[in-house]
Parts: C-alpha cells; structure tokens; sequence
C-alpha cells in the first residue's frame, strides 16, 4: 500500500470575540491508499474543522490553518489557497467529501443529473450526454431505484436517505484516491444508516478509494475502518488499528468511548464532565478534569505528544504510554 | 395551473374595481369643483348660476354619484375613457401618447436599476466588509432615504446650471431625435432609477451573503469549482429569487417616482397628467390615469408570482 496522505501538525484556529478557539491542535496522521481510516471522538472535538481545513474549505474569517503540512502526492494541500487552481483540480477530484448534512448539503435549484454531471464536465473530458450516462450508472450503483428518471428530480423531491446516496454518488463520481465522509450518516435513521454505511464500504473497497471516515461512534469505526485515530479537544489522543484499539485501549477517553458503544444487555456509561473549552487551553492533558485514573504528574507535566506504545499503537496519556510510570 | 391563473386574474380585477370606486368617491369628497375651476380659468366672468348649472348637467356631474360610478364604470368596459372636463380633449388618445413616454423612461429606469442594483450587491457581498463594500452600502442608504426631488435639484443644479451639459427640461422622443432624447432623459432616467437601484443593491447583497453561507456552497467549492463557477452556477439563481419578487416594488417605485420627476422636469408623460388633472379635479382624467396605473401594478405582480413559481422548483401553484 502506498501512502496516500500524510498531515503533519495542522493546526487551525477561529478568531471569536471571546478569544481564539484552536479547534485543531497540532494533529499529525496517515491516509494510506485505499485503506478506511476512522475519525472518531464527541461532538465539538474537531473532526469537521480538521477535514475541512485538508479540503481547504474553513470559513475564513474567522478560521484559519495557522501550521502543519498535509502532503497530497507532491503537493502541500495546506499551502494552497482556497480557490486556486491546484485546489480545484485535486477537490472533488482527487479528494472529494461527503457532508454531515444531508438535506441541505445539496443545491435545491438544480437537479441531481445537474449536480453530479457537472463534477465530470469539470475534470474529465466529457460530453453532457456521456456524463448523463455516468451519473445514472453511478446513482443505480448507491442504490437509487429508476434512476433515469430520478436523475432528474430536484433535491427536495428525495428523502434524507435518498439525497445522501446521491452525495455518495457525487463524491465518488471521479474515482477520487479519497474520500472524505464527515458523519454521512449521523444525521438519518439507524436502518438507513447501516445500509448507506454497508453500500459506501462495499463501493470504496470495491473502486480501491481510500476512505477518511468521521464519526462519533466508535462502533461504526470498529465494524468498518482499518484503523482508528481518535480526538480529544482538538488532538488526536489516541492511534492505532482497530484491533489493537478495541483490545487493549491506552487513553482513559477511548477506554470510556468503547464503554459508550450500546452492547446488548449492558448498560450504556455515559462520560462524566463536559469536554474543555478551546479558548486558552492549558498546556496540561486536556482530558485531566474528567479523567478518572489520573495522578498528580498530570497536573504538573504539559501534556506528551501521540507516543508510540507497540505496534502501530499509539497515545498522548503519559501514564500509559510509559512516559509518567517512573516518576510514582 | 389553469385555475390558478383564472383564479389570481379575478383577484387582480377585483382589486382595480376597489382602486377605481375609491378614487371616485375620495376625488369628489376633496374641496374644490371642476366646474368653478374650468370657468375661472377660461376668465368668463359674467357666468350665471344657471349656466353653471347647465354645464354641470352637461359634463354629467349632477347625477347621484352611484349613477355617475357606474355610467363610469359601463363607458370604461367599452374602451371609452371620456374628454377631460378641463380642456374637452379624448382622455384615451392622450394617454396614448403619454403611455409611451413615461414607459420609455420607467423602462431604462427598471432596467438600469436591475442590472446595477445586481451587480452592485454582488460585488459588495462578495468583498463584504471592504471598502467598496462601505461605500457603496452608505450610497445605497443614502439613495434610499433622499427625496428624489431633492436629488433632481441637485443634478440640475450640477448639470444644467453649473455645467451647461444637459437641458433643463422637455422630452423628446428617442426616434424623433435620439441625441436630444437622450439629453433630456437621463436626468428623469437618473433621478427614477435611484430608488431601484438602492433597493436592489441592499437586498441582492443580503441575499448572496446568506446564500454564500449555505452548505450547497461548500458542496460547490468541495466539487472542485472555481470561485466564479460557484457564484455563477450555484449562488446567483437561488440569490436572485427575491430579487424577482422585488419586481412588483420596483414597479410601483417607478410609478410613484413618475408622478414627480415628470412634474419636475415637465415631461409629457402619465405622471404629470395624473398631478395635472388632480390640481384642476379634473375627475374623468385622474380616474382614467389611476385606472390604468393600477392595473399596470397588479398584473405585473401576478405576472412577477408566476415567474417565481416558474424559477423556483420547490413551488406548486395552489
Ligand atoms: N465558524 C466557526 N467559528 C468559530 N468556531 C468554530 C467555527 N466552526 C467550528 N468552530 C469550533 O471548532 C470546534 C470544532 O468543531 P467541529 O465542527 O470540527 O466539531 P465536530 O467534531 O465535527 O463535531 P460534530 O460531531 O458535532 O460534527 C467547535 O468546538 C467550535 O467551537
Ligand atoms: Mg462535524
């Protein structure tokens, strides 16, 4: 497998009017080709603003990358500017993404065959006919029934579960490397959701797209992705593959997060505290408030950054990762 | 849609019905009389009670006024506006003549409001916060909130007295003598077009702005679209849906605005005939005027929904 993409560092941060909130913290990770990698962590963490800030799409003002590469190929993503012509050319692309929000994630005064054709009329050389053509082969392969002539509805003619086929549909159009998906299906029902999770695994495995799959439930990550990065106020706090996270998690927060997974027959531990505020950070463990093994090196000791325990397996809990241990 | 279309059109009928029963009672309720007036004007000084009298049975003006209304009302349904009481001219090859001109001014004046009032917004929102976009907001409130007859003083102040560029008044027609035409339009066009262009400034700038934050947007850039493209494909059409239904405002500014700028510059338009007849009473004409004033206004609205029904996908006719 070939590396894909490699961030190192970002960093973004909104200028608010109580101060700046640094959304992304100095996250560093690997997208690998064709491989699923999950994004997990609550809501507030930063998974959107770190994925947007790759695709170049932060509101700016008030956000803005203050640092960090994310190399793509033999280009530095997060030094080009929104709408130059590089970023056009890789965005939708080479890298496209599928939104959180399905009902209005799509232009209502255009219809669906409009949407989708236009993505191919832009990259590849096409005729309308022949994108015509795509766009009903790839709608009946995100499982949109009749699809010649559903091509032709508008938005609002379609359900929540129907228009975010039709995203996925968008996003893999031009056989993108990847495929950014940010909570594709939080926002629909838990039947649509395992059907629209089951079809989007099976397309990407099956085109060899290398998938970024963000989303706060670790059990989806666990069932679908390779492996699992997970965040924490802005950092990624723990790293690894999905076995070596689902057996033996490192980080105090993770290990809560697989006790929020709904198990048949268990009750469902809520995480006691509110995740911090962005604003002022301290330089200590973010998750120390809330953190129930904690000792007294971890008010004292700004926090580590991700340490590689064994394998791929790494974390920031310096108690964990060997870091602390000598000090008790 | 047919239904719609017949139902929608009986509403419009009804409203002008209304608009033209209220002008006929409310211009007989103002102080002052035709007849008084016609006779002071003419200078026939030796006029009898009995001949005034006679006139008025003439002109029709002694009947109740529910006959009066509705010997009106049949005379309109046959295409007959009725002379002016005042100068005994056929009302309706007046307004003939004048319908022209005033829509030739009305018309540039939409227009130039339209095409500048859009571009202006777009460029403010999309530089929003710079300084073209704070210039331009402080002119547009202040096109707003000046009266267009003060405007019209200013200019002729600047071009007429100081300048010596353009006439002071007149109005020619385009195919008559174009150069002229032109001289002597484009201060009325001007002074017309302000408010439309402020109004449609103001409103295309909010609404690109909010549509600008839409998620369809960032799906747009996220398509790998040049700036451009997204504001041409994806902003604009779904930006510039209230701007079609600002149209029928727009309209009803510019026959408002006639009245005075055609006053002020003595064009030979509706506008003036309308303040004309209105300071003589000179009932028949203003009724006529008004009339067709406000069915201009009321079909235009009708013919505005529609086309908003037409552009916007998720609207049903109902
Ligand atoms: N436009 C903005 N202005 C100011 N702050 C912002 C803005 N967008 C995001 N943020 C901040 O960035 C933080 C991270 O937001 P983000 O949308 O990435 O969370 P998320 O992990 O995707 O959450 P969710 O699961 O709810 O989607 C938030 O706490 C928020 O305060
Ligand atoms: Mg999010």
């Amino acid at each position: 497998m070939s590396r894909l993409l490699t961030v190192e560092g970002l960093t973004t941060e909104f200028k608010t009017e109580r101060g700046i909130v640094r959304a992304v913290n100095n996250i560093s990770y690997t997208v690998d080709s064709g491989e699923i990698v999950g994004v997990v962590g609550e809501s507030g963490c930063g998974k959107s603003v770190s994925q947007m800030s790759i695709m170049g799409l932060i509101p700016s003002p008030p956000g803005k990358v203050v640092a960090g590469t994310a190399i793509f190929g033999n280009t530095d993503l997060l030094k080009l500017k929104k709408e130059s012509k590089e970023m056009c050319e890789i965005r939708g692309n080479r890298i496209s993404m599928i939104f959180q929000e399905p009902m209005t994630s799509l232009n209502p005064a255009l219809t669906v065959n409009k949407q989708m054709s236009e993505m191919l009329l832009e990259h590849k050389s096409i005729s309308k006919k022949e994108a015509r053509e795509r766009v009903i082969d790839m709608l009946r392969q995100v499982g949109i029934p009749d699809p010649e002539s559903r091509a032709d509805d508008y938005p609002h003619q379609m359900s929540g579960g129907m228009r975010q086929r039709v995203m996925v549909g968008m996003a893999m159009i031009c056989d993108p490397a990847l495929i950014i998906a940010d909570e594709a299906t939080t926002a629909l029902d838990a039947t649509i959701q395992a059907q629209l999770l089951e079809m989007m695994n099976n397309l990407v495995r099956e085109h060899h797209t290398a998938m970024v799959m963000v989303t706060h439930n670790l059990g989806i990550v666990a069932r679908y992705a390779d492996r699992i990065n997970v965040m924490y106020a802005g950092s990624i706090i723990e790293s690894g593959t999905v076995k070596e996270i689902w057996a033996n998690p490192l980080h105090p927060y993770t290990e809560s997060l697989i006790h929020c997974v709904p198990q048949l027959g268990q009750k469902v531990e809520a995480i006691p505290g509110m995740p911090p505020s962005l604003i002022n950070r301290p330089p200590t463990c973010p998750f120390l408030p809330r953190c129930k093994y904690r000792q007294k090196c971890c008010f004292e000791d700004p926090v580590q950054e991700l340490t590689l325990v064994e394998g791929t397996h790494s974390t920031m809990c310096a108690l964990r990762s060997g870091g602390a241990k000598n000090e008790q | 849609m047919g239904s719609y279309l017949i139902r929608r059109l009986l509403q419009a009928i009804l409203v002008i019905l209304v608009v033209s029963f209220l002008v006929f009672v409310l211009m007989r309720m103002l102080p002052g009389d035709p007849i008084e007036m016609l006779i002071s004007s003419s200078m026939l000084t030796d006029y009898t009670p009995e001949m005034m009298d006679a006139l008025r049975h003439e002109k029709g003006l002694d009947q109740p006024i529910g006959v009066q209304y509705l010997r009106w009302l049949g005379q309109m349904g046959r295409g007959d506006f009725g002379t002016s009481i005042m100068q005994n001219y056929n009302i309706r090859n007046e307004i003939k003549d004048r319908v022209v001109v005033t829509m030739m001014i009305g018309f540039a004046a939409w227009l130039i409001g339209l095409i500048v009032g859009v571009l202006l917004g777009i460029i403010c929102a999309i530089r929003r916060g710079k300084l073209i976009d704070n210039i331009v907001s402080v002119l547009a409130n202040i096109g707003l909130t000046a009266p267009s007859f003060w405007i019209a003083i200013l200019l002729v102040y600047l071009f007429v007295m100081k300048l010596h560029v353009l006439p002071l008044y007149g109005y020619t027609l385009p195919w008559v003598d174009f150069g002229k035409s032109l001289k002597q339009s484009i201060m009325p066009i001007l002074v017309t077009a302000l408010g439309p262009i402020a109004t449609t400034t103001r409103q295309t700038r909010s609404s690109v702005l909010e549509v600008l934050n839409e998620d369809y947007v960032r799906t747009a850039w996220s398509k790998g679209l040049n700036e451009k493209k997204v504001v041409m494909k994806h902003v604009l059409k779904n930006a510039l849906m209230p701007i079609v239904t600002l149209q029928g405002t727009m309209l009803r500014m510019i026959i408002g605005g006639s009245v005075v700028v055609e006053t002020i510059f003595v064009i030979p338009g509706m506008g003036s005939m309308l303040t004309k007849s209105m300071l003589s009473h000179d009932y028949p004409v203003v009724q006529a005027v008004t009339v067709i004033m406000t069915a201009v206004v009321v079909l235009s609205n009708l013919l505005v929904d529609i086309l908003y029904a037409w552009i916007d996908p998720r609207i049903q006719y109902s």
